[in-house]
């Protein structure tokens, strides 16, 4: 068990975003997180990431609660993709090379060689080494996803938590940054958990899914058994056709528009 | 790899040079004229000569106190810009300044500069310093968190404050007090005391060195707090002792040579232009241009209307004012 989050309830301030939050990830796995907007899913990966405030129940990271875990240790198991993307002026080499700051020694101010070594994997297996010297700011929104990935796989973390990352990219850009955070998923056994908004995307690529509903979780499961139309139109407030893929016999969602939903009372 | 390295040394090289030259046109420079060839010689043969006087007495300390308050605000310039992921905050917009005029000025109206004149007026100017900076910060640490744009706004805030109140005194001062206190603000290199000048030399090297254990800390600010933290910075930890530093840092420069303005504001941006955004090479890089710069600064305040010298936050605010905008004008027309 990678991560147990038991009756965990969190939120911002003096305000409640989560209650009485249960799941529990295996080491391996490729979790997805759905929901509408302001269900709390973010909320969900701020909690593990001891963003959002604790208001009880505990998260377990390896068996260990994690405020207990220090900063720099955190870190080194633990990477995130958020949606904040980075406006500073660096290059992509110099950004991917951030992520080894966990794993510096102290009074260690200088990357080695061997961070060097991981950091240049890194961006050859997301492929940002042929615009490793350019700066951030000129990448296109798919680049800027591969190169904070990239620099999220320098803390060679065991867990891989991301928001959103296909948010705002085209399907060729959306498959490949999926296909290659599955690639990861299946060949260093990283742990994922995604936020993902379609839920086409979260049912091709994920393990299982969690839908959540204002702030609390409304289904867990496979995504077979989690998207059937009932619970998504109970949670979306929304008519929607579930279909099944053909070739990779996943559920898939179809919306329904006012018109076509007025026609067919008719 | 290699390339960054190779600009680093160069930056780091060109800054150094930069302070040297400074160094030597200040020590060359002044009402009595010393070749450059005759400066050796004259340090070489020991005291007794007025050449060595002027060299040893006048020149050198003054130098000394400019490479370290030069230093010292463009360093916490940089801290702060860093900190506060800000380009436009300099070491004075958090209040310190103002504070230590204040002190400064309650000290001159109040007749105790005469009592202690070399250690009085710096004594209240920290003093005032630490007043302003203590209720900043504490207003703005909540539960153990920094709140870093509340820190910003109260600190403006409390600038007016003090200003306002130092108009108030001056208002009512008697005129050569007026001319103490108007002076004292404008910033003068002008300090009797070695040991002073020592203490703030050895305390602005301390910085540079604390400050440099958090260079790493500095350059994932740059991507935000929240992604600070995922990279394993404790932020708050981290943002206290920067505050920590850049607070005496200005103090310290501010209670001994009064305001001199733009340095902890120009220097870094210009720094940065050049340097980029990584702050193992900027906060070195800083302090010495920092230094080089209000020396140079303070050798023309000195000379170029002689013997009359001029406030060299004046010099500072001109130099420095009209390098930025040509430099930023440069920038948006690259773009």
């Amino acid at each position: 068990m990678i991560i147990e989050i038991n009756n965990f309830t969190c939120g911002y301030g003096s305000k409640v975003i989560l209650n009485n939050i249960d799941l529990r990830v295996e080491k391996g796995e490729f979790v997805g997180i759905i929901g509408p907007n302001g269900s709390g899913k973010t909320t969900l990966l701020r909690g593990i990431t001891r963003l959002a405030r604790s208001f009880g129940g505990a998260v377990h990271f390896n068996g260990k609660d994690i405020k207990e875990i220090g900063f720099r240790e955190f870190a080194q198991n633990i990477a995130v993709v958020s949606r904040d993307i980075p406006s500073t002026e660096m290059t992509v080499e110099e950004y991917v090379l951030l992520g080894r700051i966990p794993h510096y020694r102290q009074f260690q101010f200088f990357e080695n060689g061997k961070d060097i070594e991981i950091a240049e994997h890194c961006m050859e297996i997301t492929d940002t080494l042929k615009f490793r010297n350019k700066y951030i700011s000129r990448l296109s929104s798919g680049e800027v996803q591969l190169a904070l990935i990239a620099r999220a796989l320098t803390q060679e973390p065991v867990l891989l938590l991301l928001d959103e990352p296909t948010a705002h990219l085209d399907i060729t850009h959306q498959v490949g940054i999926l296909d290659l955070i599955k690639k990861l998923n299946r060949e260093f056994a990283l742990t994922v958990i995604i936020v993902l908004h379609d839920l086409n995307l979260a049912a091709e690529y994920c393990d299982r899914l969690v839908l959540m509903d204002r702030g609390a979780i409304k289904k867990v499961g496979k995504p077979e058994d989690v998207l059937n139309y009932r619970d998504i139109e109970d949670v979306y407030k929304t008519v929607v056709v579930v279909e099944t893929n053909p070739l990779s016999s996943k559920p898939f969602v179809l919306i329904v528009p006012e018109e076509v939903r007025k026609q067919c009372k008719k | 790899m290699k390339k960054h390295v190779l600009n680093w040394r160069l930056s780091i090289l060109l800054s150094l040079g930069f302070l040297f030259v400074a160094s030597l046109y200040s020590l060359c420079s002044g009402s009595a004229d010393i070749a450059l060839k005759d400066i050796i010689p004259t340090l070489l043969k020991g005291g007794g000569t007025p050449e060595f006087s002027i060299l040893f007495d006048i020149r050198i300390p003054r130098i000394m106190l400019g490479f370290a308050v030069g230093g010292s605000l463009s360093l916490a310039g940089v801290i702060l810009q860093g900190m506060f992921r800000n380009p436009l905050v300099e070491p004075y917009t958090l209040g310190i300044s103002g504070g230590a005029a204040l002190g400064v000025a309650l000290c001159i109206i109040l007749g105790l500069h005469r009592i202690s004149p070399d250690f009085a007026m710096p004594l209240f100017g920290f003093a005032g310093a630490f007043a302003v900076a203590l209720p900043v910060s504490l207003i703005n640490i909540r539960k153990g968190m920094v709140k870093t744009e509340g820190l910003l706004l109260t600190g403006v805030m409390i600038s007016y404050i003090s200003s306002s109140i130092v108009t108030l005194i001056l208002a009512v001062s008697r005129t050569e007090d007026l001319h103490s206190i108007i002076f004292w603000i404008m910033g003068s290199l002008e300090e009797p005391s070695r040991a002073l000048i020592f203490i703030i030399c050895s305390l602005s090297l301390v910085c540079l060195g604390l400050s440099y254990l958090f260079s790493l800390d500095l350059n994932a600010f740059a991507l935000g707090e929240e992604e600070a933290i995922h990279l394993g910075i404790n932020i708050e930890k981290t943002k206290k002792i920067l505050f920590l530093i850049a607070s005496v840092l200005t103090g310290v420069s501010v209670s001994i040579a009064g305001i001199i303005g733009f340095v902890g504001l120009v220097v870094p941006h210009f720094v940065r232009m050049i340097a980029g955004y990584d702050h193992r090479v900027l906060l070195v890089i800083s302090f010495l241009t920092g230094a080089g710069f209000l020396i140079f600064c303070d050798t023309l305040a000195r000379t170029i209307i002689s013997p009359v010298e001029l406030p060299v936050g004046v010099i500072t605010g001109i130099l420095g004012g009209s390098l930025f905008v040509y430099a930023l004008s440069r920038k948006f027309l690259m773009r």
